[in-house]
C-alpha cells in the first residue's frame, strides 16, 4: 500500500540551534532540513539567525549568508539566482518554490522553514535526488521529430501556431510542480508527473513536429498520463506561472479528439 | 510498507525504468466514459430523486404501478446503469492510485468489477420485476 508515513530513518529528530551572530541588529530565523548520508543519523532540523541587514532579500541570500557566514557544511544547489536555471528549487514555508525568487520578507509567522523538495531520495541536506525525474523527462523526446527533407534555412512556423507554446516553452524543469503532486507522490514510478507531460504538450502542439501521434500513442497509458487528478497543486506551486494542469488537460483532450 | 511492497534494487537505467513495459495504449475509453456517465448523472439527478420521492412511504402496489410508466423504469435503468459504471471506474481509479502490491491490486479491480456489475444486475432486475408487475 501507499506509505503515508515517512519510514524510521526518514523521521526527523531535534536539530542544533546555531548561536545568533555578534552584533547583527536585524534577525531573521532559518529553520533548515539537515541530513548527511554519511553520519548515520536521522535528518534533523537545524536553526540558524541570518543578520538581514548583512545579506539579500531573497531566502537564497539567507542560504548563502549561512554557508558563508556560519555553517559552511550546509548544502544546496543554486546556479543562476535570478529564477531562469531552476536549480535551487526547495520547500519554503511548505510551498514548493525556487529560493532565488521568493522573498524571506513575504513568509509570515516567524521562522522561514525550507525543506527539500517533497517526495524525493535526498542526496543530502537540501539537494533531491532528481535521477528518475530526469529519465521521465528524456522518455517523452523533448526535441523537433521530423521525416521530411530538413528545409534549407529553419522550420518555419505561423505567428498563430508559435503562440500556443506560449506556457509551455518557458517551464525550466525546476521539479516544483511534480514534487507537489500526490498523484506523482504515489505513483511517481509509472505517472510521467506534470513537468514531463507538460513538456509532451509542448512538442505535441509544435506545429513543426511530425510526430504528434507516436508522442500521443506513448503517453496513452492509464498511469503516465491518466493519474493526473487536476488536484491543481503544480499550477500552485510553478515559480514561472505556468499552469501545468492545463497542458495535461489539453492532453487528453486530444487523446478524446482522435477517437472520436 | 510490507517486504512486498518495498522497491527491489535494480541495475536497469533510469530512462529503462521509466519505460518499463511501454505504454498501455489505453486510459483514454475510461477516461471518456467516466465523463460521459458523470454528465449523464447530473441529468439523470433530479428525475430520478423525484421518482423516489414520489416512491417514499408508498406500498409494494404503487410501486410497481408507478414503475410500469416506461418513462420512469428507464430514467431509472439509465440512472442505475451510469451510477454503477462511473463507481467501476471511480473506484478502479482509486485503486490504482493506492494498492502498489500488484496480487492485492489485481484482485481488488476484480472484486470491484464484481460488486459493480453485482449492483447493476440486482438493481436492474428489481425495477423490471416491479415495472412488469410480477
Amino acid at each position: 500500500m501507499v506509505e503515508f508515513a515517512l519510514p524510521k530513518n526518514s523521521k526527523i529528530t531535534g536539530g542544533k540551534t546555531w548561536p545568533k551572530p555578534a552584533g547583527a541588529t536585524e534577525l531573521r530565523e532559518f529553520k533548515v532540513y539537515r541530513w548527511n548520508p554519511d553520519d548515520g543519523k536521522n535528518p534533523s532540523v537545524d536553526t540558524y539567525y541570518v543578520d538581514t541587514n548583512d545579506c539579500g532579500p531573497m531566502v537564497l541570500d539567507g542560504l548563502i549568508w549561512i554557508k558563508n557566514n556560519i555553517d559552511p557544511s550546509l548544502t544546496f544547489r543554486r546556479s543562476c539566482r535570478e529564477g531562469v536555471c531552476g536549480s535551487c528549487a526547495m520547500n519554503i514555508d511548505g510551498q514548493n518554490t525556487l529560493a532565488c525568487t521568493r522573498s524571506m520578507h513575504d513568509v509570515k509567522d516567524g521562522a522561514v522553514k525550507i525543506n527539500p523538495l517533497p517526495h524525493q531520495p535526498v542526496v543530502k541536506d537540501l539537494v533531491p535526488d532528481l535521477t528518475n525525474f530526469y529519465a521521465q523527462y528524456a522518455s517523452i523526446e523533448p526535441w523537433l521529430k521530423t521525416t521530411s527533407p530538413t528545409p534549407q534555412k529553419e522550420w518555419r512556423q505561423t505567428h498563430e501556431d508559435r503562440e500556443k507554446l506560449d506556457g509551455l516553452y518557458e517551464c525550466i524543469l525546476c521539479a516544483c510542480c511534480s514534487t507537489s503532486c500526490p498523484s506523482y507522490w504515489w505513483n511517481s514510478d509509472r505517472y510521467l508527473g506534470p513537468a514531463a507531460l507538460l513538456q509532451a504538450n509542448r512538442w505535441v502542439s509544435d506545429s513543426r513536429d511530425e510526430a504528434t501521434g507516436e508522442r500521443l500513442d506513448n503517453l496513452e497509458d492509464p498511469f503516465r498520463l491518466y493519474r493526473c487528478h487536476t488536484i491543481m497543486n503544480c499550477a500552485k506551486a510553478c515559480p514561472k506561472g505556468l499552469n501545468p494542469a492545463e497542458a495535461i488537460a489539453e492532453l487528453k483532450l486530444k487523446m478524446v479528439e482522435r477517437q472520436i | 510498507m510490507s517486504a512486498a511492497d518495498t522497491p527491489k534494487r535494480s541495475m536497469r537505467t533510469p530512462l529503462g525504468r521509466v519505460r518499463n513495459l511501454g505504454a498501455a495504449h489505453s486510459g483514454t475509453s475510461d477516461f471518456w466514459r467516466q465523463r460521459i456517465t458523470g454528465v449523464a448523472m447530473t441529468l439523470l439527478m433530479i428525475p430520478a430523486l423525484v421518482i423516489i420521492m414520489m416512491l417514499l412511504g408508498r406500498n409494494q402496489v404503487y410501486a410497481a404501478q408507478t414503475l410500469s410508466s416506461i418513462p420512469v423504469a428507464v430514467i431509472l435503468l439509465l440512472f442505475i446503469f451510469a451510477s454503477a459504471w462511473h463507481m467501476k471506474i471511480g473506484m478502479q481509479v482509486v485503486i490504482e492510485d493506492y494498492v502498489h502490491n500488484e496480487k492485492l491490486k489485481l484482485v481488488s479491480v476484480m472484486l470491484n468489477n464484481f460488486f459493480s456489475i453485482g449492483v447493476a444486475l440486482a438493481s436492474t432486475y428489481a425495477i423490471l420485476k416491479l415495472s412488469s408487475g410480477v
